[in-house]
C-alpha cells in the first residue's frame, strides 16, 4: 500500500498522470512476461535499466 | 550529524560516511565481495563504514540513495512510448526486471538495511537525484567556496550532463541536457563498436586514441552530432540503438563508417584506432566549448567535474592547458561509486542544510582519498601468518630502505599500506610499483604481474616538488586525472623504422628516459604525491630518487586484469603467490617471493574474468 501511495504521489508531483494508461499496458505485458519467462536478465549493454 | 550515502544495485555499489561533514570513510563494495564492478546492494562496505564511525545503522540520522528510481521508471516508459513498437524487445527485457524489484528499490534497501539494524527506521531513507549526487560529490570535497560544476556521464535519471553552481553550502543545478543526448553514451557507443565492453572498456578506447588519426572526427560531427556552440548537442538517433534496442549502435552506423562491428577476438586495426582518436577528439571538443561557455555564463573562476566522463584524463588535461578556468578539481571517484559520497554530502547540506565545515590549507576534503579500511601491524602479521606466509618486520627506516632498493633493482614490487583508495586508481595504498627507467618494467608488468598486454603505459608517481622538472606541468595531481607530456629534455626522437611500428610494439620502444611510463605521444597519467597526505609513499620516492636520481615511480593498481584492487593483507599475499610480483611490502612486513613456500603458489591467471 505505502507503494502505491507513494507512486500516486511521485505521479502528482512530476504531473505524470499521462503516463497512467502507459503503465497499465506495460504491467499488463509486464505481468504476462513475468508469468510465462520466469527469469528476467538485464540487456548486457549500458544499464538504462 | 551523521550520513551514510549509498550507491549501486545497477553497477559499482558503494557506501559512504559523512559525519559532521567530513567524510569518515568510503568504500566500494568489489573490494569486499571479490567481484568486480559489485553491483548488489552494498552490505559489507556498510559494515565498513559503520565500523568507522562505531555506530549502529539506526543511530544514524539519514541514509541517502545516489539516484530516484521512480524517475527512472518515467524515462523507460517515455522513451518506450516515444520509440513504440520498435522496443518492444528491450521492453521485453526491462519490464520483468522492473516489475518484480527495480520499481520497489525503497522497500529493497528498507530490507537489506534491517538486515544489518532490524531496528532501522524507513523514514529516514532518503533519495537524490543522481546527477546532483555526482554534482555534490565535485563540489562539496572541492578546495573551492565558489564554483561551477560539470557532471557527465551516460544516464541518471533523464540527465546525461548537468551545469550547477555551488557556493557555500548551497549547490544548485542549472542546466540539464537529456537522454538519449549523452556524451557518456556517445563514447560508450564508439566502445561497443570497436569491440570492447561498455561501461568499462572506455579507458581502453581512451588508451587507444593516440595510435590513430582522427581522420572521422569530421564525420562525426556531420551525420551524428548536431553539437552547439555552448557545447550542448545532439545526437542523430537514427545512427544508435541503446534506446530502442540492445546494442548501442545500429547497422546504419556500421555503414557510415563503413566497417561492421568488431569483434572481442577480431584484430584491432587501423580503422579501430582511428576510431578512438575521433571519438575522443570529439569529446575533448565538447568538453571544451562546455567548460568555455559555462565559465563566460557563471563568471566563476573554479570549475568542479564528476560523472564518469570526468575519468577522461585525457580531455581533463587538455581542459587545464587551455585555462578556460582558473582551477579545476576533479572527485576522483568521478564514476557511480562516487554517487554514494556525493549522496552523503547532499544529505548532509542541502537536506539538513549544515554548513560546510573549514578547511585546513588549501588543500581539497578528500585526505587524498585514502578513505577505505586499513589494518594495524598485529592484524597484518595475523592474517599473514594463518595465509602460511614468510614474513619479516622491519622498522620504518629500514622498511624504506628495503623497498627503495628493490626498485632501483628493477623489481616488481606489491605495495600494501593505511587506508584503501576510493574510486578506481590505486594512488599509492594498494599499488605495483616499478622502476620507470628501466626499458623491460612496462612488458615485466603487463605480462607477468598484471596477465594483460594493455595500449597504455603505466602511470607514474612523481613527488610533487619534482613534477615540473620531469613533466610538463606544475600543478596537483594527486588522483591520476590529468595527462600531461614528459618534459622535452628527457624524451627520445623515434627513428622512421620505430615509427612505422604497429599498435603494442610501437609502444615498446622507449621513448624517453622513463619509458614505462611514457605513451607514445610523449603523454603520460601523472600523480603527484603529497608529503602531507601520504608521508610513507612520499618517503619512499623520495628514498628512491636518493638512489637513483629519479623522484618516479611506476604505480599501477595492485591486482591482476579482471581483479578487483586488494583489500586486506590476505588478498595481498593471494595476488602475490598468483603473479609474478617478486616483493611484498605490506604494512612493515617483508615478504620475498623466494623464501615462500612454492606449494602456496596459485593459478591465478584465469581466476578472473576479463574486463
Amino acid at each position: 500500500m505505502s507503494f502505491l501511495r507513494e507512486f500516486f504521489r511521485f505521479m502528482a508531483a512530476r504531473k505524470k498522470f499521462w503516463l497512467v494508461p502507459v503503465l497499465l499496458i506495460s504491467l499488463l505485458f509486464g505481468g504476462l512476461l513475468v508469468l510465462t519467462h520466469g527469469s528476467a536478465v538485464a540487456p548486457f549493454v549500458y544499464t538504462l535499466f | 550529524m551523521r550520513v551514510l550515502g549509498i550507491s549501486g544495485l545497477y553497477h559499482d555499489s558503494a557506501a559512504a560516511l559523512v559525519v559532521d561533514g567530513v567524510i569518515a570513510a568510503a568504500a566500494q563494495e568489489e573490494r569486499f565481495t571479490r567481484r568486480k564492478h559489485d553491483a548488489d546492494f552494498p552490505a559489507k562496505a556498510v559494515d565498513y563504514c559503520l565500523s568507522v564511525a562505531g555506530c549502529g545503522l539506526d543511530e544514524l540520522d539519514a541514509v541517502v540513495f545516489y539516484d530516484k528510481p521512480f524517475v527512472k521508471f518515467e524515462r523507460l516508459l517515455e522513451t518506450y512510448l516515444a520509440v513504440a513498437p520498435r522496443g518492444f524487445n528491450s521492453f521485453r527485457m526491462a519490464m520483468p526486471l522492473w516489475l518484480r524489484e527495480k520499481l520497489f528499490q525503497k522497500s529493497i534497501l528498507g530490507k537489506e538495511l534491517r538486515k544489518i539494524a532490524p531496528g532501522f527506521d524507513v523514514e529516514k531513507l532518503l533519495f537524490t537525484e543522481h546527477h546532483l549526487s555526482h554534482a555534490a560529490s565535485a563540489f562539496y570535497p572541492s578546495p573551492f567556496d565558489d564554483a561551477a560544476v560539470l557532471t557527465m556521464d551516460g544516464v541518471g535519471e533523464w540527465a546525461t550532463m548537468t551545469l550547477a553552481i555551488g557556493s557555500g553550502k548551497d549547490l544548485k543545478i542549472h542546466k540539464e541536457l537529456h537522454f538519449p543526448h549523452s556524451l557518456g553514451l556517445l563514447y560508450s557507443a564508439v566502445t561497443y563498436y570497436t569491440g570492447f565492453k561498455v561501461n568499462s572498456g572506455e579507458y581502453k578506447v581512451m588508451g587507444l586514441a593516440p595510435y590513430g588519426e582522427p581522420r572521422f572526427a569530421a564525420l562525426m560531427l556531420d551525420k551524428l552530432i548536431d553539437l552547439k556552440p555552448d557545447g550542448s548537442f545532439h545526437l542523430d538517433q537514427s545512427y544508435f540503438n541503446y534506446a530502442s534496442g540492445l546494442t548501442m549502435t545500429n547497422e546504419r552506423f556500421a555503414a557510415l563508417f563503413g566497417q561492421s562491428v568488431r569483434q572481442p577476438e577480431q584484430l584491432l586495426t587501423q580503422f579501430h584506432m582511428d576510431m578512438a582518436a575521433s571519438v575522443q577528439a570529439v569529446t575533448e571538443e565538447i568538453v571544451l566549448r562546455l567548460a568555455r561557455s559555462v565559465r563566460a555564463e557563471t563568471g566563476q573562476k573554479n570549475l568542479c567535474l564528476a560523472g564518469g566522463v570526468a575519468l577522461n584524463c585525457v580531455a581533463n588535461g587538455k581542459l587545464l592547458r587551455e585555462n578556460v578556468f582558473d582551477n579545476i578539481w576533479i572527485q576522483p571517484a568521478a564514476g557511480d561509486a562516487g554517487g554514494a559520497l556525493g549522496a552523503a554530502l547532499a544529505g548532509y547540506h542541502l537536506y539538513a542544510g549544515h554548513e560546510r565545515p573549514p578547511r585546513s590549507g588549501n588543500g581539497d576534503a578528500m585526505q587524498g582519498s585514502y578513505l577505505g579500511p586499513s589494518f594495524s601491524q598485529a592484524e597484518i602479521e595475523a592474517e599473514l601468518t594463518a595465509a602460511g606466509a614468510r614474513f619479516e618486520t622491519l622498522d620504518d627506516a629500514a622498511l624504506i630502505e628495503t623497498t627503495a632498493q628493490a626498485l632501483a633493482d628493477g623489481k616488481a614490487v606489491g605495495w600494501m599500506q593505511g587506508r584503501m583508495e576510493f574510486g578506481p586508481r590505486a594512488l599509492g595504498s594498494r599499488s605495483i610499483l616499478g622502476d620507470p627507467r628501466s626499458p623491460q618494467m612496462q612488458k615485466t608488468l603487463n605480462l607477468k604481474v598484471k596477465y594483460r598486454e594493455s595500449f597504455r603505459p603505466f602511470a607514474p608517481s612523481v613527488l610533487r616538488e619534482d613534477v615540473a622538472d620531469w613533466f610538463e606541468i606544475d600543478e596537483d595531481s594527486p588522483y591520476m586525472l590529468l595527462v600531461a607530456d614528459v618534459q622535452k629534455g628527457l624524451r627520445r626522437e623515434m627513428s622512421e623504422a620505430e615509427k612505422a611500428l604497429f599498435g603494442i610494439d610501437k609502444l615498446n620502444v622507449p621513448r624517453s628516459t622513463i619509458p614505462a611510463v611514457t605513451h607514445v605521444d610523449y603523454s603520460a597519467r601523472i600523480q603527484t604525491v603529497h608529503a602531507d597526505t601520504n608521508p610513507r609513499y612520499h618517503a619512499l620516492i623520495s628514498r628512491f630518487k636518493a638512489l637513483t636520481g629519479c623522484p618516479v615511480v611506476v604505480n599501477t593498481s595492485f591486482n591482476v586484469r579482471g581483479e578487483p584492487i586488494v583489500c586486506s593483507a590476505s588478498d595481498a599475499f593471494r595476488c602475490f603467490m598468483g603473479s609474478e610480483i617478486e616483493l611484498l611490502v605490506v604494512g612493515n612486513s617483508v615478504l620475498r617471493k623466494e623464501e615462500q613456500d612454492p606449494g602456496l603458489k596459485l593459478d591465478y591467471k584465469e581466476s578472473f574474468e576479463l574486463d
